[in-house]
């Protein structure tokens, strides 16, 4: 657990310096760098909380494209002269995240959040690593996977067959969004006389 | 490392992407800020799916993954939305030959 704690801990320091970096460094570009270490920090925060699959999407599409499409868009519209200037909004924009701040603190502190019980988390966490149908059948025993009921709704149970399951309709929905984002994308960057 | 602790991280990641959202002039800058906004919102439905039960955490283990089903959706449309935004941003500096948001009032006149 103290390992555990101290690459949280580590990483919450990166993230969160990176992260005031990004909004207040003036030079774009470094920015966009900074961008690309808080997202780093964010994919190790995944791995810590075991959902490695989506430790590996961050960084394949936060790390490797979003970052990079940032980099390629500064470069084409950069403005030399400019740069990243504060606008005319300051007092309001400092008052408004630090008030929003205190009332997400004070909401998370005071909640009254139910964990997952001591005897369920080897269970919760064979399954949110998606580790169920590569570790072995005695690991899965000694874990709480005590019937064969239990170990098929296990297996049933990835990230996969949720979205393809359960999740199906808003899953299209997605798929349509995107498509639909790939159009517009082009329509907007064709030129005009194309 | 807790479930309190790493919503407050993620919390303090938001309130930062939120004043970059509302003091910077750059649109790009902007764009960025958001993107921040969108990873502290990721985090947060990941750590609650980590360490908060679901009621039917008995019945049905799967139960416990929703949240990482939450967070690939959100990825998703954060892809989407940068690629149609970064698109609009060409669009504006190829006509406006500007990327700042206070000279971006095109649709006023």
């Amino acid at each position: 657990m103290l390992f555990q704690d101290i690459i949280f801990w580590v990483l919450a320091v990166t993230a969160i310096g990176a992260a005031l970096g990004v909004v207040l460094i003036r030079d774009l570009f470094r920015s966009a760098l900074l961008l690309a270490v808080v997202f780093v920090a964010v994919a190790g925060f995944f791995a810590l909380l075991s959902a490695e699959f989506l430790a590996v999407v961050q960084v394949l599409i936060y790390v490797g494209a979003i970052s990079i499409l940032f980099i390629f868009a500064i470069m084409l519209t950069r403005n030399v002269r400019e740069g990243n200037l504060p606008n005319r909004l300051q007092l309001p924009a400092v008052l408004f995240p630090a008030l929003l701040l205190a009332a997400l603190v004070v909401a998370v502190v005071s909640s009254d959040w139910r964990p997952i019980p001591e005897e369920e988390l080897g269970r919760a966490q064979l399954t949110q690593t998606q580790a169920v149908n590569i570790v072995a059948e005695e690991t899965l025993a000694a874990e709480g996977f005590s019937t064969a009921a239990a170990l098929e709704n296990a297996q049933q149970a990835g990230l996969a067959d949720l979205l393809i399951g359960a999740f199906v309709l808003p899953f299209e929905a997605v798929s349509l969004l995107l498509l639909a984002a790939l159009i517009g994308g082009l329509a907007l960057a064709r030129s005009r006389g194309g | 490392m807790s479930l309190e602790t790493m919503l407050i991280v993620a919390a303090i990641l938001f309130a930062i992407g939120l004043y970059g959202a509302l003091a910077r002039s750059n649109v790009i800058a902007v764009f960025m800020s958001i993107e921040l906004m969108f990873n502290a919102v990721t985090l947060t439905v990941v750590a609650l799916a980590r360490y908060a039960a679901p009621l039917a955490i008995r019945e049905d283990i799967g139960s416990v993954l929703t949240g990482q089903v939450f967070a690939v959706f959100i990825i998703t449309v954060a892809a989407a939305e940068i690629a149609l935004g970064l698109g609009i941003v060409f669009a504006l500096y190829r006509s406006a030959e500007s990327v700042n948001l206070s000279e971006a009032n095109r649709l006023r006149h």
